[in-house]
């Protein structure tokens, strides 16, 4: 330990390694066999239970629940895995609060739903860690599909169409596969390697090949990949971050959180990533959380979370916003970034005190930043997509696109919200729309 | 406070609350923890003949089946009666009676059916100053392949039998305890009686395979990969025990006689319950082995508190008080008609009554909008299974209708008045009403 959390300006090694070993630990350990028979064993298998409808990929939770309950998890892995390939790493990064959990009759009776997500990981891992893939491919279509962008859509999709018979390509601009699962997701919420270990797994079902550092756009283009696959399908999410026009906003110290969060993830020792002591994230999203509990936890001494509405209008979960506070981390609301101050590096930010309305009111605070991390969102980069709709492109029924033989999915697809089971969701429900454009068969 | 002591057939305890024949009660040292945890009386552990003791098995002995978050819900045994000295066990009891005179030692005994056995041995437990004796005529194991135990108890003149002997050579109390592998549980009761019993006491444990190995296709429990049925006993017993309890109650030939209740008793509330069916005291075993033997505090804070709350100053002022209304399906009263009412603010829109009626009833509940569940009166048998099945206590109860109204399934006016299948047009063998 070179250096500890006092120490100004950005610095790495602030804490000692075990702090570190802890800090990034798994954020809820897996429960052990008892304890998931135990949390199975409150679930009242309802009749047409609200948490599947909450759910958007529709698992059958009280099914694969009474299975876990009735001693054959891999049962339930199955049924899990049958409507979202990605449930392993659902069960980890889901804001469960907010969908099944939420809808939970016992959440409803006591605030203490069935601890579903939990479940789910259970399951899932108890068939993954046995390297067993349950899935089998149909018989060979002929048929060859080209995914953009090896996330959770392009991977969702790019399964199912490898299980109904045909040939996929997956390309990703990143060196390594998994999209926002290996790059942009707390580390502490996917801990020991699963985002490559789940893609593995996944690819076991055979018959997709996987193109790295290729980008759409520098690499291939839309019109090449419509002339060489008989379908595309494109889940490259979102590739570029809103700007920040502010006095200052461009010293040295301020930077995306996105990019902060992939450092985090893709570094081998943590203990080598420098950190501010007075760290500012500027935005009221899952992002922001992340970037902003993960600075904690890297050991800076001060950090905020500066929003511009108020905590009800978070776009981080009440989980999320809680978790942030229990790290340490302040959350300013109703502030507006004016201008960064300082001296080449970043010394301070500038705040107004905002109004619901947006309308500034004229008082304003300086807040100590010797690291700023913008988090206030993403946008789709790209030339020559199908029609978009509010930015992104826009899909109608299942992921089609204006463009005939062109899908989309995932966070660079119009609606949905942008949580890595939705896109599992648009990418599954866009293979089957494929399926049934290429072969006429209704599945 | 409500005054718990309890006389049971002459034999006093500070309340109505013993461990039954059993493990708990094997030797000097659990039965004096026992006392000093406040158990009223026990019955020791089952006495056998002079001579080397009985052998047990070297591997499990019990078997059970759980609830949820593995809560002992039925406990099997393939244990015999005490496997130490009988002499070693006289002098136990005899030592542990006199240093708690206030308590009641009961003895239990099996031995051959032979005159000269119960003759040798009845002495020899007479002399140990213990308040009484119980014929274990009811382990279903092991013993029962000798000629003992439930051999004896399912055969009515073999109880009458052994019981005039007892009567004959034994000067204090006699209590018959009862098999329940047996069809019809008034005929020992009622031979037991006849042979001067001085009351029955019921039930002990039930043939049962707790369940099966399917790795190694064995019965549990498993003795080197075989099992044999053992005696069932636990809070799953209980509604088994509670009939066969009720029908010696208000049996022609049986009514009358004491009984000690046994099976499944877990809380205060279980002991009410068999008292109200006419016990004068309980037994309690699975529930001291599952949780030690502190529960017995629960029990009688739990009963005390109820005794005052009802305005019961002994337990002989409720003892047998739900005999009367215990009676044959003939004599139901078909006139009464109930719905299912389900309480909107408690339901917490499981819709497992929907599932459960729908699947596999009556569909007399209607799913709507919102996860709305709504009983429909028309179509509603009052079966109560809606309510069986619900998660929430009190969120689903049945509503008796009012006299006069008329009943939306049948289109018929609720009658006020008592009337059975006895007199019922749709009974061949009716008798024309009065």
């Amino acid at each position: 330990m070179t250096h500890s959390p006092l120490t100004p300006g950005l610095a790495a090694g602030r804490l000692d390694d075990v702090e570190y070993a802890e800090n990034f630990s798994d954020l809820h350990p897996a429960l052990d066999a008892h304890e998931a028979l135990v949390a199975a064993d409150r679930c009242y298998f309802c009749h047409d239970a609200p948490c599947i409808t909450a759910c958007p990929t529709d698992i059958d939770i009280p099914l694969f629940i009474r299975q876990i309950a009735t001693g054959t998890p891999d049962a339930a892995a199955k049924t899990i895995l049958s409507q979202n390939i990605m449930g392993g790493m659902c069960a980890r990064v889901c804001p469960t609060e907010t969908l099944c959990e939420e809808a939970c009759v016992r959440e409803k009776a006591e605030g203490k739903p069935v601890l579903i997500g939990q479940l789910q990981r259970y399951a899932t891992d108890h068939l993954q860690d046995k390297g067993v893939h349950p899935f089998t491919r149909a018989a060979a279509t002929g048929k060859r599909v080209a995914v953009v962008g090896a996330g959770p859509a392009g991977l969702a999709c790019a399964h199912r169409l490898a299980m109904l018979g045909h040939e996929v390509v997956v390309m990703d601009a990143r060196p390594k596969p998994g999209g926002l699962n290996e790059y942009g997701i707390a580390a502490y919420k996917t801990p020991e390697g699963f985002a490559q270990a789940e893609v593995d797994w996944l690819l076991g079902i055979g018959g997709i090949s996987l193109q790295h550092d290729t980008a759409l756009g520098r690499d291939v283009t839309l019109e090449g990949l419509k002339g060489d696959y008989d379908a595309v399908f494109l889940g490259m999410g979102l590739g570029g971050v809103n700007a920040l026009a502010i006095d200052g906003g461009d010293k040295d110290g301020v930077r995306d959180a996105v990019d902060f969060i992939a450092d985090l993830r893709q570094t081998s020792d943590l203990t080598t990533l420098p950190v501010g002591r007075d760290v500012v994230v500027i935005g009221g999203g899952m992002t922001a959380v992340d970037a902003a509990v993960q600075a904690k936890l890297l050991g800076a001494l001060n950090v905020t979370l500066a929003y511009r509405r108020g905590r009800d209008r978070m776009n981080a979960s009440v989980f999320e916003q809680d978790l942030a506070a229990s790290k340490g981390v302040r959350i300013m609301t109703h502030v507006v970034p004016r201008a960064m101050h300082g001296n080449g590096a970043v010394r301070e930010i500038e705040f107004e005190y905002v109004n619901p309305d947006m309308s500034g009111t004229g008082q304003t605070v300086r807040v100590a930043a010797d690291q700023v991390l913008r988090a206030i969102g993403q946008l789709l980069v790209g030339e020559g997509l199908p029609d978009l709709a509010q930015g992104k492109i826009a899909v109608t029924g299942a992921g089609r696109t204006s463009v005939d033989g062109i899908w989309a999915g995932g966070d660079c697809a119009s609606g949905g919200d942008d949580l890595t089971v939705t896109a599992v969701a648009e990418g599954r429900d866009a293979a089957m729309d494929i399926h049934e454009s290429l072969t006429g068969a209704a599945v | 406070m409500a005054d718990l002591t309890s006389d049971f057939v002459g034999i006093k305890s500070p309340n109505p609350f013993w461990l039954a024949s059993a493990p708990p009660t094997d030797k000097e040292y659990n039965v004096r923890r026992a006392f000093e945890a406040g158990w009223g009386g026990v019955v020791w552990k089952t006495l056998g003949s002079e001579g080397p003791p009985v052998v047990n098995v070297n591997g499990p002995r019990y078997g059970a089946i759980y609830g949820a978050d593995r809560r002992l819900l039925g406990l099997n045994n393939i244990e015999l009666i005490t496997d130490r000295d009988l002499y070693t066990n006289l002098e136990e009891i005899k030592r542990v009676k006199a240093d708690y005179p206030d308590r009641a030692i009961v003895v239990s005994i099996m031995v051959p059916c032979e005159e000269a056995a119960w003759k040798a041995i009845l002495p020899l437990v007479e002399d140990t100053g213990a308040d009484g004796i119980e014929l274990n005529f009811g382990c279903p194991h092991g013993m029962s392949e000798r000629g003992m135990g439930a051999a004896v108890g399912q055969v009515p003149e073999y109880i009458e039998m052994v019981t005039r002997w007892c009567k004959q050579y034994y000067s204090k109390p006699v209590i018959v305890k009862l098999t329940p592998n047996i069809t019809d549980i008034r005929k020992p009761a009622a031979a037991a009686k006849a042979g001067g019993a001085d009351a029955v006491s019921l039930i002990n444990t039930i043939n049962s395979i707790t369940s099966v190995n399917l790795d190694t296709m064995s019965p549990e429990p498993s003795i080197d990969g075989q099992g044999s049925h053992g005696g069932y006993c636990g809070p799953a017993v209980k509604p088994i025990a509670m009939s066969m309890v009720s029908e010696i109650a208000r049996g022609e030939e049986t009514r009358g006689i004491p009984i000690s209740g046994i099976g499944g008793i877990t809380t205060w509330r279980d002991a009410a319950e068999f008292i109200t069916l006419g016990c004068g005291n309980v037994q309690v075993c699975t529930a001291a082995m599952t949780y030690g033997f502190k529960i017995v505090q629960e029990m009688i804070s739990g009963l005390s508190d109820w005794m005052d709350e009802k305005g019961h100053t002994s337990v002989a002022d409720f003892q047998g008080a739900a005999v009367p209304n215990v009676t044959d399906w003939q004599y139901l009263n078909l006139n009464y008609v109930a719905k299912a009412k389900i309480n909107q603010d408690l339901c917490i829109s499981c819709g497992r009554c929907f599932a459960a009626c729908e699947d596999t009833s009556h569909q007399a509940i209607s799913m709507s909008e919102g996860r709305v569940f709504e009983v429909i009166d028309g179509e509603c048998v009052a079966c109560n299974l809606c309510v069986n099945v619900c998660p929430v206590e009190d969120c689903i109860t049945m509503e008796a209708m009012a006299p006069g109204t008329v009943d939306p399934r049948t289109g018929n006016v609720v009658e006020p008045d008592y009337a059975n299948w006895t007199t019922h047009p749709n009974n061949p063998s009716a008798t024309a009403a009065e």
